[in-house]
């Protein structure tokens, strides 16, 4: 995406998940969580560089993403913790 | 030469393990208890040629770092029953994190066998996969399977036997570089570990070493050595400082860079992401505003046919039990009295008829959940559910086990094992059995005619059902509030794609659960059974009373009576002996030791003296009712024990016995399967208090305030 003003970004600034809207697509940049948590979200396929596509979401409650080949669900406080960028 | 194998299936949840486990085995698998592992395995047996193979079907798990008590069965069986083969299912369609399990197993040196599952679906979305290639660099055969239409079953068979050969040679492990300065670290742990020899017998010094770094909860605990622990932390700081993450992330990454490096090599795909049908169903089952409706018809359904369809099946079953039970007095000539006809007829026929008539009922509802389990869908009504869940502090996984506990709390509170997190999982089985569970219906199909009029039949019966799930909620949030405070845990969960499931899949699904019932029936209920009869027939009456009973009765003989007036006269006596009987019993004296405790409740002796057996089993409070009332062998058609109910309680009391029994716990065995999923005798033992605590308390309140508000007391 690209911005035009004097300090030109080649991509956005990563951003929560949780700010996608439904239909989008990106890829993940990072996740900011303790590393349990991490360590749990990389064993489901969610890994820095992975690219996902936002199926539902609903401003409240949980979020559905396709990942790879598969669907996850995961709790909106999840989906703060993960930055993703399109 | 015959010999037998052992192999274990592993693989990511949805991955068709199975499936494929049901092909294998067919109709020859059990649910055994594995010996040093006290969780319950799936075992079935395969011949293949001359070689008896042993399947055990674990579940399934995205990581042998174990996130939840499922996962942590399927990990400690590999480590420590290590099976002469593991057979690693992948979803071929979902290549590189399957692969991630893959990799670790690789790691830990087991003989391996990879089942590409689904590999037809994969196809179709446009992956080629060189399987030669890849077989070569993991270093394993692969074999490409279509599980849900049987093929390549024998390739895998095949595969199995050849690589147990093989095995016996191969002594190669797998090593991952995981980059210079996490290597310097493991070697650091690893020769302190030798020293310590005490693990490294049955762990292999590396792998633990990184399972160390990678913070598993299990190996951390049984390293008791301060040394190791802190060169572990110590380490763990270093990597962090220098490459600034922390080694389990490290791994994790390295783990997936050597997949996306192998993967690249060996498989085309010529796709994003694609949308399936699955996604397009989702969109209208899923949806904000159509979601909760569907799921509720749904659920509507599922009990509306456990309900009706059970009927048929229930009605045959207590048609049979009852001849059962005429047959067998038939034994004796009549009017005699034996103990052993006793026995047989009240006792056991009684008690454990009773549970068996609702077994149709009860399979329905299960074979209702394993269809909707095996489509997918369940999965999305987890979804679904997951805020109302979110309310009272839990979250969508904690649905299902509720919606089990409708049928039996016993396979419930065994699903409880998905919740990773401890304190959810404890408040879900704490609450579960306040979902009135199967055995508490002859209660409520007893109670209910004899008190309440035809058109309030279906409304009482609902009304029991949501106070149960009133109640639930309630606790669940109270629970959480107190006791199991804390941060509810990241909920994230898979959505496996529809599919349409196999009849044999969902029969073996329902049986699962439906077995762990009848178990209970033909063990505990029988042994309850047996012992309450014996409290309620001895001890007998001592000689001089019924020397009075036979006095009076001969005297009524003797009286000019008409053969009507004499018959009943007769029946008068008869039953008032057998209440001084029962009076004298074991049983009937604790009841009436009971009443003042029962009394505030609207209870008088005879239903303690029921109670008591309920106390253990619910199911046998019919039963021991009708003993009580000397109405023979009772259940819950009998028009005379009705009778009796009706003169002498009121309506108020009956509802007051329904919500007692539909609160207090269920059953003995559900304490104990606490017990055991739980851990601890502390959490089975406040279960079996607080609920008996919460049920004597509410039924006082209710009977006390329906007394004073004059309702439905007749």
């Amino acid at each position: 995406m690209r911005r035009y003003n004097a300090y030109a970004v080649e991509h956005a600034s990563p951003v929560p998940l949780a700010q996608l809207n439904t239909g989008s697509r990106a890829q993940i940049v990072s996740i900011a969580a303790g590393h349990g948590l991490i360590g749990r979200l990389y064993a489901m396929g969610l890994v820095p560089g992975e690219r996902i596509e936002v199926l539902q979401n609903a401003r409240h409650g949980p979020v559905i993403v396709a990942a790879g080949g598969c669907r996850l669900v995961l709790g909106r406080g999840m989906t703060r913790k993960i930055l993703v960028e399109e | 030469m015959k010999r037998t194998l052992t192999v274990a299936l592993v693989g990511n949840p949805n991955s068709g393990k199975t499936t494929i486990f049901n092909n294998l085995t067919g109709a020859r698998q059990h649910v055994g208890n594995y010996p040093g592992v006290t969780v319950e395995s799936k075992e079935g047996v395969c011949r293949h040629g001359d070689t008896e193979i042993k399947f055990i079907d674990l579940p399934g798990t995205y990581s042998l770092t174990a996130y939840s008590a499922d996962e942590l069965v399927a990990r400690r069986f590999i480590i420590q029953e290590k099976p002469d083969v593991i057979v690693d299912i992948v979803d071929s369609s979902n290549l590189e994190r399957n692969l991630y399990l893959t990799v670790q197993l690789m790691e830990l040196g087991a003989p391996l066998v990879l089942a590409f599952n689904m590999s037809d679906q994969a196809g179709a979305r446009g992956f080629n996969i060189d399987t030669e290639k890849l077989s070569r660099l993991l270093g394993a055969p692969i074999v490409n399977t279509v599980g849900h239409k049987g093929r390549g079953m024998n390739e895998l068979l095949e595969a199995v036997v050849a690589s147990a050969d093989a095995a016996a040679g191969n002594d190669g492990r797998f090593t991952l570089d995981y980059g210079r300065e996490i290597e310097q670290e493991i070697t650091k742990i690893t020769s302190l570990l030798g020293t310590n020899g005490s693990f490294t017998e049955e762990y292999e010094p590396r792998w633990l070493a990184t399972k160390l770094l990678e913070n598993d909860r299990d190996i951390v605990s049984i390293i008791d050595s301060e040394n190791i622990k802190a060169q572990v932390d110590k380490s763990a700081e270093r990597i962090e400082k220098i490459i600034g993450e922390h080694p389990e992330t490290a791994i994790a990454g390295s783990r997936y860079g050597y997949i996306s490096g192998a993967c690249q090599e060996s498989v085309r795909s010529t796709i994003e992401i694609r949308h399936t049908i699955s996604d397009k169903i989702d969109t209208v089952v899923v949806n904000r505003i159509l979601g909760i409706p569907i799921f509720l018809g749904l659920m509507y359904l599922v009990f509306q046919l456990t309900f009706t369809l059970g009927a048929p099946f229930m009605d045959w079953l207590e048609q049979f039990f009852g001849w059962l039970a005429v047959g067998v007095s038939g034994w004796w000539p009549e009017g005699s009295e034996s103990i052993l006809k006793s026995l047989l007829v009240d006792g056991v026929i009684g008690g454990v008829g009773g549970v068996l008539v609702f077994l149709p009922n009860i399979l329905l509802l299960f074979l209702a959940i394993a269809f909707l389990e095996d489509t997918g869908y369940m999965a999305r009504a987890a979804f679904i559910m997951d805020r109302v869940m979110n309310k009272i502090g839990l979250h969508g996984k904690s649905f299902i086990p509720m919606l089990i506990g409708f049928g039996c709390s016993i396979p419930a509170i065994m699903a409880t094992r998905t919740i990773e997190n401890r304190r959810d999982r404890l408040t879900t089985m704490l609450v579960v059995p306040l979902m009135s569970c199967g055995a508490r219906l002859p209660i409520y199909a007893l109670i209910i005619p004899a008190f309440f009029p035809q058109a309030f039949h279906g409304p009482m019966l609902w009304i029991i059902y949501v106070i149960g799930i009133v109640l639930a909620i309630v606790g669940a949030k109270l629970l959480r509030s107190t006791l199991f405070k804390g941060e509810s845990v990241p909920f994230v969960m898979e959505l496996p794609p529809y599919r349409m499931p196999t009849l044999k899949g969902v029969l073996i699904h329902m049986w699962e659960r439906g077995w762990l019932y009848l178990k209970k029936a033909g063990t505990i209920i029988l042994v309850i059974s047996i012992i309450l009869w014996a409290m309620t027939a001895f001890p007998g009456l001592p000689e001089d009373k019924a020397a009075r009973f036979d006095d009076d009765r001969t005297a009524v003989e003797a009286l000019d009576l008409s053969d009507e007036a004499r018959a009943e006269r007769i029946a008068t006596i008869d039953n008032e002996e057998s209440e001084a009987a029962l009076t004298h019993s074991i049983a009937g004296r604790i009841g009436h030791g009971l009443e003042p405790i029962l009394k505030p409740m609207g209870f008088d002796w005879k239903i303690g003296t029921a109670l008591i057996g309920a106390f253990a089993a619910k199911e046998v409070f019919v039963a021991q009712l009708g003993i009580v009332y000397s109405v023979g062998e009772a259940d819950e058609e009998s028009e005379t024990l009705r009778e009796k109910l009706q003169e002498n309680y009121t309506p108020l009391i009956g509802f007051c016995i329904m919500l007692f029994c539909l609160i207090s716990a269920p059953c003995m065995a559900t304490i104990a399967v606490t017990k055991r999923e739980s851990n601890s005798w502390g959490w089975a033992l406040f279960q079996l208090v607080g609920l008996t605590v919460l049920a004597y308390v509410i039924t006082v309140l209710v009977f006390q305030i329906g007394t004073l508000l004059g309702i439905g007391t007749g």
